[in-house]
C-alpha cells in the first residue's frame, strides 16, 4: 500500500538517536515513554480510529502485562523472555473474555462499557494481595541478554523501539489484506460488508484483540524498564489518556499513533517542567493548561496531527493497476438450464402489525433477468431482505437450488451464490473503488490475519486484486480505480457496487435500484451489461421505478403492491394488466 | 446482620442513590441534546459543594472570577463567530449575558462573601455561579465541536474535565470541606432518624425526575430539544435553534449538577477531585438506564446507591469494584436484547 522507504529512514534515525553525542540522557527516558505510548496509541488506532470500536480500557491491558510478568518473574523467578510470550497471551486471552461482553455493544455502550470495566479493574489490581496492592510489585529483574543487563533507559530503548516498529509494520499490512479490509469496513456498511461473508463480530473480536496484544507489550516492556509496578498508571486516567493521544495523532492512521505518543508526552513534560516557573506555587497548573490545549487542538484539527501533516505532502496516487491475468477459480455451475435457482414460497414479513411482505411467492430461473416492480413501500426491498437473510421471514420459505435458507444469515445466502446491490449505496467511503469492490471477493480469498501481517497472503492478495479489477473494468470504471470510493457520483457509486457484487462470481445477482441516479447513457450501458451476463449463465432480479429501463431489459416481470403480488407475466402482458394500471395510476384509470 | 443495620444501610444507599439519579438524569440529559458524555459533570458537583462551602464558611470561591473569565472567553467566541456580521443587538445580548451578568454576580459574591451570608444567600450564589459555569463551557468547548463525531466530543469533555479539575485544586486547595445544612432539624420513625437534609435529597430528586419527564413530554422547547438530539439539520430545517437547545441542556446539567454538590457536602467531606467518581456513579445508572429512560436511569440509580452502602459494609475494600463490575451484567443483558443497527454517522 505504501512505500516502505520512510519507515525504513525512520528506523535508522531512531536508531542512530543514542549516539548523538551530547545527547542528554533525559530526552532517551522520554523517547521510551514516547514508544510505550505509541504500542499502546497503535491498538487504538486499529480499534478505534480504524474498527469503530471506542475503548477507555486499554490501560488495564497495559497493567495485565506489566502485572504478568512482574509476578511470574519476581515471585517464580520465569525469565523475562518466558513472560514475553505469557503476557502477551494472558492481554489476548483476557481480550477475549473482555471482548465477549463489549464488542457486541453499540454506540456508546461501547466507550461507556469499557470505562466501567477500566476502573473496575484498576480498583481490583490495588486490592489483589498478590498484585501487593497499592504498592505494587519491586525488584522486577531487568531484561538481558546473555551477561548484558538492560538496566539504563538506554539499553532498554531498543528493545522498545524494535518492538514499535516491528507493530506498525504488522499492523499496517494487516490492514492491508484481505482481512484488513473487513476491519475498514467495520465503521460505516457493516451490512454490506456481511453481505459479502464478513463475519463482523469475529472481526470485531479481532481487532480488539490486536489492541489488547499490543496494550500488553507495552506493559511487559513498561514492567522492564520501570522495574517496579503498581497500580497507578493502569487506571482510568491513563485509558482516557491513550484514547487521547490516538485522537491526537490522527486516530485513522498507524503514524498519528505514534505522532501522538511523542506529542503528548513531550508536552506532558514540558508543562511540568516549565510551567511552575512561569505560574510558581499552584499545583495542578499542568493540567489545567494540558485540558485546555485538549479542546483547542481538537477544535483546530478534529482529525488530528497526522492527516493534517499529510495534507502538506504532494498528493501520491498509487495507481498500480493489478495484474489481471491472474484468476480466482471459478464456481462450478450446474449443467441444468432450466432449473429453479431461486423458490420464494408464501414469504410473509410482519413488523408489528404491519404486513410488508404478504405470501408473496415467485421463482427465478437460471439465465432469466426477472424485475421486481411496485410503488414505493409495495415491500420490495423488504423481500430482496428477506431473500438475502438480512431479514428473517415470518413465515414462509426461500430456497435456493432446492435447498431451504429460511433462517441464514447474509455470510451463508453469499456462500450458496446470491450477491446483491443496496438501494442505499453502501461503499466505504475511505477506501478505493479497487478496496471496496475487493471486499466483494471476500469468501474467495483464504488468508488470515496471521499470514496477512507477515505478508504470506500476497499472491491470495494479487488474485482478489486482479478479479477486482477484472469486475471494475467490465464494469466500465476502470478510470476511477484508484480514486476513493466517497469521491465518485451516485450513480458511479451504484456502478461500483455491481461490480463489488461480481466479484462473488454469482449465479444470481440482485440489483436494488441500480439505475436510479444513472444518465440515460449509463443507463443502456448498463442494460447491455446486464444482459451479456445473462447469456453468460447469471440469473438477475432487479428492482426498479425506470419503466423504460424494465420493460427493454426484464425477461418476466412481478408486481407487488401493499406486500401482495398482484401480477406476474411478461413486459407485454403487465403493460396492459388492469390491476397493474390501477395500482399505479389509481382506480379512476 | 440485624434489621436496625440493614435498614440504616438502605437509608444510606437511598439517599447515596437519590444524587447519583441527578445525576444519571443529567448525564442522559446532556448526551441525548448534544451528543457530548459529560465527564465534568463531577465538577459541576465539587465547585457547586465547594463553593457552598467556601461561601458559609465566610470565604470567596475562585469559582465567581473563573464565570467571569469564561463569560469573557465565551464573549470573544460570539465576537469571532459574528465576524462577519455584527450586529448591535446581537452584542449587546451577547455582552450582557457574557460579561455583565458574570460581573454583577462577581461583586455580590465579594460583597457576600466578607460577612457570612444566610444559607439562602450562599445556595442561589453557588447554584448561578455553576450555572453560568455550564453555559459558558458549552459556548467555548462544545459549541465549535457540534457537528463532530461522539468520540472528539467525548476526548473534548475529557479535557474539560482536566482543567475543571486543576482549577479546582486551585480554587479550593487540597483539603477537603463540609458545608451547612440545607435544612436542619430530623425526626425519628422507630429506628431510623430522618435528617432534615435526607428528606430534601429526596425532596427535590423526585421534583426533578418529575419536572424533567414533564418538560420533555409536553412542553415545546422540550420536544424541541429531543428533536436536537434524533437529528441536528433536521431541527436546524424547521426552525429549532440547535445552539440554544445545547445551552438549555448545559444549564440544567450544571445546575443539577451544583444542586447536588451543595446536598451532599454538608453529609460527606468533598475534595477538589471527589467529581470524579460521584459523576462516575451516575453514568453506572445512566448506562443501565440506556442513556435514554429518565425512570429507569433514576431506578438504576437507587440500586447502584444501595449496592455501594452493603458492599461498603460488607467488602470495603472491593467497594469500587463491585459497583463498576455491576455494570457487566447489565451491558451482558443489553447487548443480548440490542437488534444489530448499522450505525454509519460519525
Amino acid at each position: 500500500m505504501q512505500s516502505r522507504l520512510p519507515i525504513l529512514i525512520f528506523a535508522l534515525v531512531m536508531a542512530a538517536i543514542p549516539f548523538v553525542p551530547g545527547m542528554p540522557p533525559f530526552w532517551i527516558v522520554l523517547l521510551d515513554n514516547i514508544g510505550l505510548a505509541a504500542l499502546v496509541a497503535m491498538g487504538l488506532v486499529l480499534l478505534t480510529g480504524v474498527g469503530g470500536l471506542t475503548s477507555f480500557g486499554q490501560a488495564a491491558f497495559v497493567g495485565f502485562g506489566a502485572y504478568t510478568t512482574a509476578v511470574l518473574s519476581t515471585a517464580y523467578g520465569v525469565s523475562p523472555w518466558l513472560t514475553l510470550p505469557l503476557s502477551l497471551v494472558v492481554s489476548g486471552l483476557l481480550a477475549v473474555l473482555l471482548g465477549l461482553v463489549t464488542v457486541r455493544l453499540s454506540g456508546h455502550y461501547l466507550p461507556l462499557g469499557t470505562l466501567a470495566w477500566g476502573l473496575g479493574l484498576f480498583y481490583l489490581f490495588s486490592k489483589l494481595e498478590f498484585l501487593g496492592r497499592n504498592d505494587g510489585i519491586s525488584a522486577i529483574p531487568p531484561l538481558s541478554i546473555g551477561s548484558f543487563k538492560m538496566l539504563s533507559p538506554g539499553s532498554i530503548y531498543y528493545a522498545i523501539w524494535v518492538a514499535v516498529i516491528l507493530s506498525a509494520l504488522l499492523t499496517m499490512n494487516l490492514l492491508d489484506s484481505r482481512t484488513g479490509r473487513a476491519i475498514r469496513a467495520l465503521r460505516r456498511g457493516h451490512v454490506a460488508a456481511e453481505a459479502f461473508g464478513v463475519h463482523t463480530p469475529r472481526a470485531k473480536m479481532l481487532v480488539f484483540i490486536h489492541a489488547a496484544v499490543l496494550a500488553g507489550l507495552s506493559g511487559w516492556l513498561y514492567a522492564h524498564l520501570q522495574r517496579a509496578v503498581n497500580p497507578t498508571p493502569f487506571g482510568a486516567q491513563a485509558g482516557i489518556e491513550y484514547l487521547f493521544i490516538a485522537v491526537v495523532g490522527g486516530a485513522g492512521y498507524v503514524w498519528g499513533g505514534v505522532l501522538g505518543a511523542a506529542l503528548v508526552v513531550v508536552l506532558k513534560e514540558v508543562l511540568q517542567s516549565y510551567l511552575p516557573l512561569i505560574l510558581p506555587g499552584s499545583g495542578q497548573v499542568e493540567t489545567i493548561v494540558f485540558g485546555i490545549m485538549l479542546v483547542a487542538l481538537l477544535q483546530l484539527a478534529p482529525g488530528g496531527v497526522w492527516p493534517w501533516l499529510m495534507s502538506f505532502l504532494p498528493e501520491r496516487t498509487n495507481g498500480k493497476k493489478p495484474d489481471t491475468s491472474l484468476k480466482l477459480e471459478q464456481r462450478t455451475r450446474s449443467p441444468g438450464q432450466s432449473s429453479v435457482l431461486l423458490q420464494v414460497e408464501k414469504a410473509r414479513k410482519q413488523f408489528g402489525g404491519v404486513v410488508a411482505v404478504n405470501n408473496v411467492s415467485f421463482d427465478v430461473q437460471a439465465r432469466e433477468i426477472v424485475a421486481l416492480i411496485g410503488p414505493n413501500g409495495a415491500g420490495k426491498s423488504t423481500t430482496f431482505n428477506l431473500i438475502t437473510g438480512v431479514l428473517s421471514a415470518t413465515s414462509g420459505s426461500i430456497s435456493v437450488l432446492g435447498n431451504k435458507v429460511d433462517r441464514a444469515p447474509p455470510q451463508e445466502i453469499v456462500k450458496l451464490g446470491i450477491s446483491r446491490t443496496f438501494q442505499h449505496v453502501k461503499l466505504v467511503p475511505d477506501m478505493t473503488v479497487l478496496e471496496n469492490v475487493a471486499i466483494g471477493a471476500h469468501l474467495r480469498g483464504h488468508s488470515g490475519p496471521i499470514s496477512s501481517m507477515l505478508r504470506l497472503d500476497r499472491a491470495d492478495e494479487a488474485k482478489l486484486l486482479a478479479e477486482a479489477a477484472r469486475q471494475i473494468e467490465r464494469v466500465g470504471l476502470g478510470e476511477q480505480m484508484h480514486q476513493l470510493a466517497g469521491s465518485l457520483s451516485l450513480g458511479q457509486q451504484r456502478i461500483v457496487e455491481i461490480a463489488r457484487a461480481l466479484c462473488v462470481d454469482p449465479m444470481l445477482l440482485l440489483l436494488d435500484e441500480p439505475a436510479a441516479g444513472l444518465r440515460h447513457m449509463e443507463k443502456q450501458r448498463l442494460a447491455t451489461l446486464l444482459r451479456e451476463l445473462r447469456d453468460a449463465g447469471m440469473s438477475v432480479l432487479l428492482v426498479e421505478h425506470d419503466m423504460g429501463f424494465v420493460m427493454n431489459l426484464a425477461d418476466r416481470i412481478v408486481v407487488l403492491d401493499f406486500g401482495t403480488k398482484i401480477a406476474e407475466g411478461t413486459p407485454a402482458t403487465i403493460k396492459t394488466n388492469p390491476e397493474v394500471i390501477k395500482a399505479y395510476l389509481g382506480v379512476a384509470a | 446482620m440485624n434489621t436496625t443495620i440493614m435498614l440504616f444501610l438502605l437509608q444510606d444507599g437511598i439517599t447515596n442513590g437519590a444524587i447519583y439519579a441527578l445525576l444519571g438524569l443529567a448525564l442522559v440529559l446532556v448526551f441525548a441534546v448534544t451528543r457530548v458524555i459529560l465527564i465534568p459533570q463531577g465538577e459541576f458537583v465539587t465547585y457547586g459543594a465547594l463553593t457552598y462551602a467556601s461561601l458559609a464558611a465566610g470565604q470567596m470561591p475562585g469559582t465567581a472570577k473563573l464565570a467571569l473569565a469564561l463569560g469573557i472567553g465565551a464573549f470573544a467566541f460570539d465576537l469571532f463567530a459574528a465576524r462577519k456580521a455584527l450586529h448591535g443587538r446581537l452584542i449587546l445580548r451577547s455582552i450582557v449575558t457574557n460579561i455583565v451578568l458574570p460581573a454583577i454576580v462577581l461583586a455580590l459574591t465579594v460583597y457576600f462573601a466578607a460577612q457570612k451570608p444566610p444559607v439562602a444567600v450562599c445556595i442561589a450564589l453557588s447554584l448561578v455561579i455553576v450555572a453560568m459555569i455550564g453555559l459558558f463551557l458549552y459556548r467555548i468547548a462544545f459549541q465549535p465541536l457540534a457537528h463532530t463525531s461522539v468520540l472528539v466530543l467525548l476526548i473534548a469533555s475529557v479535557g474539560v474535565h482536566l482543567a475543571l479539575q486543576g482549577l479546582g485544586l486551585l480554587f479550593f486547595g487540597a483539603e477537603g470541606q463540609r458545608g451547612p445544612a440545607v435544612l436542619s432539624g430530623s425526626f425519628t420513625a422507630g429506628a431510623l432518624r430522618f435528617t432534615g437534609q435526607s428528606i430534601t435529597v429526596y425532596g427535590i430528586t423526585i421534583a426533578f425526575i418529575v419536572g424533567l419527564w414533564l418538560f420533555f413530554g409536553l412542553t415545546l422547547y422540550g420536544k424541541a430539544l429531543r428533536a436536537t438530539a434524533v437529528n441536528r439539520l433536521g431541527a436546524r430545517l424547521v426552525g429549532i435553534r440547535t445552539t440554544l437547545s445545547g445551552q438549555i441542556a448545559f444549564l440544567l446539567a450544571s445546575v443539577i449538577g451544583a444542586l447536588s454538590g451543595i446536598m451532599i457536602v454538608p453529609i460527606t467531606t468533598l475534595y477538589y477531585d471527589s467529581g470524579f467518581l460521584i459523576g462516575l456513579k451516575g453514568f453506572v445508572a445512566a448506562i443501565i438506564g440506556g442513556l435514554v429512560s429518565y425512570p429507569l436511569t433514576a431506578v438504576a440509580a437507587l440500586v447502584v446507591g444501595i449496592v455501594e452502602a452493603f458492599s461498603s459494609f460488607y467488602a470495603s475494600n472491593y467497594k469500587e469494584v463491585i459497583v463498576f463490575m455491576l455494570l457487566i451484567p447489565v451491558l451482558l443483558l443489553r447487548s443480548l436484547a440490542a437488534p444489530a443497527v448499522e450505525e454509519e454517522k460519525d
